[in-house]
């Protein structure tokens, strides 16, 4: 049997492969090393924020609260950063993380304890957290120019010309891949996801699983709140405004489930470039900002109906590829 | 602490003060009128915590001290709802203010309280947003549709000398002000000193600093002449400015447009900016109040007549009860650092 998710990732990452070809074609001005450097960190945010978001739907769950969560994760570093201007940057990272992580708590919480729909809760807490802007905020933006030179170095940091805020994708990455494949709670998201009533007669605990989900999910937002504000140079109500629907945008292009149980990291990843090629080559190709919401639109909903096509094949497995192969060999 | 009887006591104290002194009572400068007893004008904005309308307040101050017998009361609701602004306006006419400058949190809504407020003999006028026709005498806007749009024209022409190609970065494509506005820049373009800047494109970053951002990086991909862009909109420049800074662009391509001093400091200082505007908002509150002043002197501020703003000058109510207070005052490296500390 060939493994169908490997078998979609690859011809995602071939049209990608051919989108990048294409496009520098018709624009020559994209085919430089610069762009895909721009590309790549322009696209940092979504390739965190989707593999955290890829977490919840691995579970039938949904946070539509992330760049909410986000945007009031960013405002209260900002306001931390402009009360104490010195303090040194891992104390930003730390605490933006601590505050999403809080609040991605909320979410799992209310998700996992009460059995509330997910999508109900987040669309919920989704208004909170934008609110919660104004409470603390008054309404007022806290300016690049008050948050002190530190708060907004860690973006413009690079290696080999890749911004910092690129490399934590990175790490972040990796470690959801080791989490997901290696790890017992990383393997039970696909349990309570596939089948949840089976998963729970092998003893995975669907709300602890679910409270994982969310609690990751929130960190992430948490620091991505930070990167962001750093990177743009200011907090204030409205930032990242939607941007949760690009990032479950990724995750369906890249293959994640939305009926849980299915996505992989590279899958994700893909996803997530792919969208990140589109918003940025649409504009050098001059396409009319008129026809670019509804080409990202016709792509999405053909990346669904492919999705859909595949989820007809029973194709869910929890057992890593390893251990069901050396399961397969042995029968 | 109750404010409120200090305040009443102070005012009618002041008031035998004035009554004495009435005889005594100097011109002041500018024409305005002065005033024998103490009037109370409530400016009332869309909510508080909101630096801009601080820096009204500021200005409405300036107007208050420079005219003499007049206290400012300053006041808005917490949340920018018309229902709290309701709330607010209709304990100020019970405190019977003398006069109510309002920027609406909806110009309908608002059109009963206003009338109330005028039944009662106190006057109303609307900046910032507009109160409809019918709950205010008149409305001050900062400035016209076609001064923005070719005052930002003029500006990029000032930098880029007349020549290079230049791009528009508009926030959203449905937004009916920055359509107008840009509308009002390539009727400005029409004139022959333009010849040389041609526009090369419009693109609309949806007042998403990342979308902006990313379309600003574009806009320089795609045409590589490009040498001047004009953002209509306070978040696209400071994007657009942001994206020159980062990708080394700083003298090859220059942005202007309509932006804030303490967002647009930075840029102005690197370099990335040479010029920017935006309605003076101290100046803005300044103006209100002097017209204010003029109307409880007896101006009738009836469409067709002038109303004065004091060391502003004068200016004309049109037919629709609506008067502009001038073009967008424009900051650069000489004045952006002052600016920055008041908004």
């Amino acid at each position: 049997m060939k493994r169908l998710a490997t078998y979609r990732e690859i011809i995602l990452a071939a049209i990608i492969a051919v989108m990048v070809i294409g496009i520098s074609i018709v624009a020559p001005a994209f085919g430089t090393r610069d762009t895909f450097v721009a590309v790549l960190n322009d696209t940092a945010f979504l390739f965190m924020m989707a593999l955290a978001q890829m977490i919840v739907i691995l579970t039938r769950g949904i946070d539509l609260s992330v760049a909410a969560n986000l945007a009031l994760t960013g405002m209260l570093t900002a306001m931390v950063a402009e009360h104490h201007p010195d303090l040194p940057i891992i104390v930003f990272v730390v605490l933006s993380t601590v505050i999403g992580l809080g609040l991605g708590l909320i979410n799992g919480g209310l998700v996992a304890a009460l059995q509330i729909p997910p999508i109900v809760v987040t669309l919920g807490t989704l208004a909170v957290f934008r609110g919660m802007i104004v409470v603390i905020g008054g309404g007022a933006q806290v300016d690049g120019a008050n948050m002190g030179a530190n708060f907004q170095l860690l973006p413009k940091l690079t290696v080999f010309g890749l911004s910092s805020i690129f490399w934590i994708a990175v790490l972040i990455a990796v470690a959801c891949w080791l989490f997901l494949t290696r790890t017992r709670p990383g393997r039970g998201l696909y349990a309570v996801g596939c089948n949840p009533v089976a998963a729970r007669y092998c003893g995975i605990d669907l709300g602890r699983q679910q409270l994982i989900a969310y609690a990751i999910s929130g960190a992430v937002a948490g620091l991505s709140g930070y990167l962001w504000v750093a990177r743009y140079g200011v907090a204030y109500v409205e930032i990242a405004t939607g941007y949760e629907l690009t990032v479950i945008a990724a995750c369906v292009i890249g293959g994640v489930s939305i009926g849980g149980g299915v996505g992989s990291v590279a899958g994700t990843l893909l996803g997530a470039l792919f969208i990140g090629l589109i918003v940025n080559a649409l504009p050098v190709m001059q396409v009319s900002p008129f026809w670019q919401m509804a080409i990202s639109g016709a792509v999405i909903l053909l990346a669904v109906i492919i999705n859909a096509r595949a989820e007809a094949r029973p194709d869910k497995l929890i057992l890593p590829r390893a251990r069901r192969e050396a399961a397969r060999v042995g029968a | 602490m109750n404010d409120n009887s200090y305040t009443a006591d102070r005012r009618r104290l002041l008031k035998v003060l004035a009554a004495g002194s009435a005889a005594a009572a100097l011109p002041l400068g500018f024409g305005t009128p002065a005033f024998a007893a103490n009037k109370r004008i409530a400016l009332v904005v869309k909510n508080l915590g909101n630096t801009y309308f601080d820096a009204c307040r500021d200005g409405a101050n300036e107007a208050a001290k420079q005219l003499g017998g007049m206290e400012i009361i300053y006041t808005a609701p917490t949340k920018p709802t018309a229902e709290d602004q309701i709330a607010v306006l209709d304990s100020l006419i019970a405190q019977k203010v003398d006069g109510l400058i309002i920027a609406a949190d909806d110009a309908n809504a608002l059109v009963p309280v206003g009338k109330k407020a005028m039944q009662r003999g106190i006057k109303v006028i609307s900046f910032d947003s507009a109160v409809a026709t019918g709950g205010r005498l008149m409305h001050l806007s900062a400035s016209s549709t076609p001064m923005i749009g070719a005052k930002q024209v003029q500006m990029i022409a000032k930098t880029l000398k007349g020549e290079g190609e230049v791009a528009i970065l508009s926030a959203a494509s449905t937004m009916t002000n920055q359509n107008s506005w840009i509308a009002a820049m390539k009727e400005e373009w029409k004139k022959p000193e333009y010849a040389k800047m041609p526009l090369v494109a419009t693109v609309y970053g949806d007042d998403q600093d990342d979308k902006s951002y990313r379309e600003m990086q574009a806009l320089v991909k795609a045409h590589p002449n490009l040498k001047g862009v004009i953002s209509p909109t306070t978040i696209g420049i400071r994007a657009g400015a942001k994206a020159i800074m980062d990708g080394g662009l700083i003298g090859k391509v220059y942005i202007t447009g309509l932006g804030l001093p303490s967002e647009m400091k930075d840029a102005v200082e690197k370099g990335a900016c040479d010029s920017f505007a935006i309605w003076n908002p101290v100046d803005y509150g300044y103006a209100a109040t002097m017209i204010m002043a003029d109307i409880l002197g007896g101006a009738s501020a009836k469409p067709g007549t002038s109303v004065k703003m004091g060391r502003l000058g004068e200016t004309k109510i049109g037919d629709d009860g609506e008067a502009v207070m001038g073009e967008p005052f424009t900051f650069d490296k000489s004045n952006v650092e002052k600016f920055a500390k008041i908004f």
